[in-house]
């Protein structure tokens, strides 16, 4: 099979990883080196080698620095798709064999022998297919901040995993080699959800998080691996574009235990012409998210030019306040040219801080600045009485001055998943 | 494969013609005597020749090889205006040089790029200097499912999908599109031909030349919107398509107006013809018209009405990116 990478970067990032630690398994590392989406940027050299790294390891049992080789998932099967291939949920058949996909507001109609938008998805003889499903193709020990989530057992670290494709293509992906690509175009590895539910229990991680690319393409993966993680009590958390239609979405909903949604603007022309999907129904997903009591943090990626204006900042805070509640946590995150937009500079920091400023005056609980670490935004502050009862630099969490939910100085509640 | 040259001489070619060629285009169609005027004369970006033959089949399910290359020649004649297919030939490749054939296989054997023309046109190739071909599309399946047998080694004429060399590393971008080019397209081949069927397509509106490139880049699938409009234009616009491919040699034995691109067969017709030209503006839509006039015939609404006219072609015909014309009266059609 035909890749795009070359088991010589794994070699090569031998030299310049951050250290593993010494009870992980060379094949997966413990750090923070693929970029959420909306997180901190890498260039792409970079990227293909952190992305790379665990599945060749994996796949190719290879050494890396001082430690053994331990395969954590097995090599995929040349030319041998069949285990990733289980019928999809969410579609209805047509005449003539074609299928319209009922999962992501697209809604492609698809005719035999083609794909869906997400190029994950197959029509093969009328009947519609995932192609992807235990299928990862980067997996890593991530903080929980690095989703971001930021009252979401802070401190903690995710068992993070992702599959190829996406059902947008946003011009300033930071993981379009994993996220704009089909399955086959990288290499993978099996990982059932069973397996991954049990390594989540090895690295002690509460959480296993689906992220990186986009999992409601990959969602029969990650509801099975859901409910795989809870029979060993271990939580679900979904990193998301929030493009999903209203059933898949509420189906979804019982089976994880927090959402992050990446609001990439406020604006349908911004999604129309950046994204290439809409805002409205990821605006009814993050309604819907917050009615089902699940968890939920925003990112907002601000990013010169285009979505960076004062009157965009007011008015997504206003429906934030007005349609979710104050108290959801909200993240201006800095953007770091990538993609189809290298032309545009990186965010400057007053923009973030302005941005933060307009919602913190429309009065939001919780609005913090990302990717740029060491700021005092990173912190979280009571709303009552103003101190700190997180502290954080980047992904380091420092004290925690939270105490059944309630801030230890003064009792106000602070919302949020702070036990396992 | 036949081994060797079955060169038709112009006086022969003329005589064959002329009991060919029913008019089938109203408007912008060039007659047999236009066709004979315009020899001598350099070939022009957009003419287009339409090469067909009602005997092309020896059954409903085959094509009479023999006749298929009789087909050819006459349209490569026509085309570049020679008095044997050999020079026509030498016209548009060079001996020395890896030529790819971009057929299209998706729709697997009931509506692909017939191995019998790709044969046809091998043939040729080599009589012309060519050692060696590389017949390409997507993937070694939808090559198989075509009934190509795959070959990635050794010399001569190898035969593989995108999956066999996988894609470059860096992106190829033009206006709307970012895309991983085929390894196939910028390593292995030297000049390209491209192999496309005359079909209907259920979001293109159709798939005929411009479309087929699609099957070059990592991630058609992010382009099946809105028509396909710009996209398909932009894919085109890439410099290692817009500079390899150098003609078009569309196969329309059998055409689809209907519920494409999968194969349905009971929207498929014996079109019993090529459709060969350098300018795929011209012929997609060319392409499109005949389509359009099948469906009319069967009493379908046009894809205008249906919401799915491929305005892509316009694109590709517009100032920015000037891949040909789609102007009839700029098209000449050149009918055999």
């Amino acid at each position: 099979m035909a890749t795009k990478y070359d088991l010589r970067l794994v070699e090569a990032h031998a030299d310049v990883s951050a250290q593993p630690s010494a009870e992980l398994p060379s094949a997966l590392q413990r750090t923070a080196r693929v970029p959420e989406p909306g997180g901190l940027g890498f260039d792409r050299r970079a990227f293909l080698k952190a992305a790379s790294l665990p599945c060749f390891a994996a796949c190719a049992g290879a050494v890396i620095g001082r430690h053994d080789a331990v395969p954590v998932f097995a090599a995929a099967l040349a030319n041998d798709d069949s285990q990733y291939i289980k019928e999809a949920r969410f579609y209805e058949k047509q005449d003539y064999r074609k299928i319209k996909c009922k999962l992501c507001p697209r809604g492609c109609a698809i005719d035999d022998r083609e794909r869906g938008y997400c190029g994950a998805r197959e029509n093969r003889g009328g009947t519609y297919y995932t192609l992807v499903h235990s299928r990862v193709v980067t997996a890593h020990v991530d903080p929980i901040e690095k989703k971001p989530f930021f009252h979401f057992l802070p401190g903690s670290e995710a068992f993070s995993i992702a599959t190829a494709g996406c059902n947008v293509n946003c011009k300033m992906c930071q993981n379009w080699d994993i996220s704009q690509v089909r399955p086959e175009q990288v290499r993978s590895s099996y990982a059932p959800p069973q397996k991954v539910a049990e390594l989540a229990v090895q690295y002690k991680c509460p959480s296993i998080a689906y992220t990186y690319s986009e999992p409601v393409i990959f969602y029969e993966y990650v509801a099975d691996t859901a409910d795989a993680g809870h029979a060993l009590g271990i939580k679900s958390v979904v990193v998301t574009g929030g493009y999903i239609q209203q059933e898949p979405l509420e189906k979804l909903c019982r089976q994880v235990d927090a959402i992050k949604v990446d609001l990439k603007a406020y604006s349908e022309k911004f999604y129309k012409e950046v994204v290439n999907g809409e805002l409205k129904p990821v605006l009814d997903a993050l309604v819907a998210i917050r009615k089902r009591g699940v968890w939920n943090e925003i990112v907002y990626l601000v990013i010169p030019t285009l979505n960076d204006g004062d009157p965009e900042f007011t008015a997504l805070a206003k429906w934030i306040k007005s349609d979710l509640g104050p108290d959801v946590p909200l993240h201006f995150s800095r953007f770091h040219p990538e993609y189809l937009l290298k032309n545009l500079p990186p965010t400057p920091i007053e923009t973030l801080e302005r941005a933060k400023a307009i919602a913190d005056a429309e009065g939001l609980h919780y609005v913090y600045i990302g990717n740029v670490p060491g700021h005092p935004a990173e912190n979280t502050y009571c709303p009552r009485c103003r101190k700190i009862v997180v502290e954080r630099t980047g992904y380091t969490v420092g004290t925690v001055h939270i105490h059944n939910g309630q801030c230890q100085y003064c009792h106000q509640s602070i919302p949020g998943v702070w036990r396992a | 494969m036949p081994t060797h040259a079955s060169a038709t001489s112009r006086r022969t070619f003329l005589k064959r013609s002329a009991t060919l060629g029913a008019g089938l285009l109203a408007g912008g169609a060039e007659t047999w005597l236009g066709a004979r005027k315009a020899f001598g004369a350099p070939p022009s970006q957009s003419r287009l020749v339409i090469s067909r033959d009602s005997n092309l089949r020896s059954t409903p399910a085959s094509l009479d090889s023999a006749r298929l290359l009789n087909c050819l020649d006459r349209a490569m004649q026509a085309l570049y205006d020679c008095d044997s297919p050999l020079e026509a030939w030498g016209k548009v490749v060079r001996p020395g040089e890896v030529v790819g054939l971009k057929v299209n296989c998706l729709a697997g054997r009931g509506n692909c790029t017939r191995p019998e023309l790709v044969n046809a046109i091998c043939e040729r190739l080599q009589q012309a200097g060519i050692k060696e071909i590389v017949i390409w599309d997507r993937l070694n399946a939808d090559l198989e499912s075509a009934h190509f047998k795959i070959v990635e080694r050794g010399s001569g004429i190898r035969c593989f999908g995108n999956d066999t060399l996988g894609f470059e590393d860096e992106l190829a971008v033009y206006g709307s599109v970012g895309s991983l080019l085929a390894r196939t397209l910028t390593q292995a081949c030297d000049a390209v031909i491209n192999l496309p069927v005359l079909k209907d397509h259920g979001i293109a509106g159709v798939t005929i030349a411009l479309k087929s490139m699609f099957g070059a880049i990592h991630n058609p699938n992010k382009y099946h919107v809105d028509v396909c409009n710009p996209y398909v234009a932009d894919v085109f616009m890439l410099p290692p398509i817009r500079k390899k491919v150098r003609l078009h040699i569309c196969d329309a034995t059998t055409a689809q107006y209907e519920g494409g691109p999968s194969f349905m067969p009971h929207w498929t017709w014996p079109y019993n013809g090529l459709l060969v030209g350098r300018d795929p503006v011209a012929l997609d839509y060319t392409g499109w018209q005949i389509i359009e006039k099948k469906r009319a015939e069967a009493g379908m609404k046009s894809l205008t009405e249906l919401k799915r006219e491929p305005a892509y072609i316009a694109t590709a015909a517009d100032p920015q990116h000037a891949l040909g014309s789609n102007d009839p009266k700029a098209i000449k059609v050149v009918e055999i």
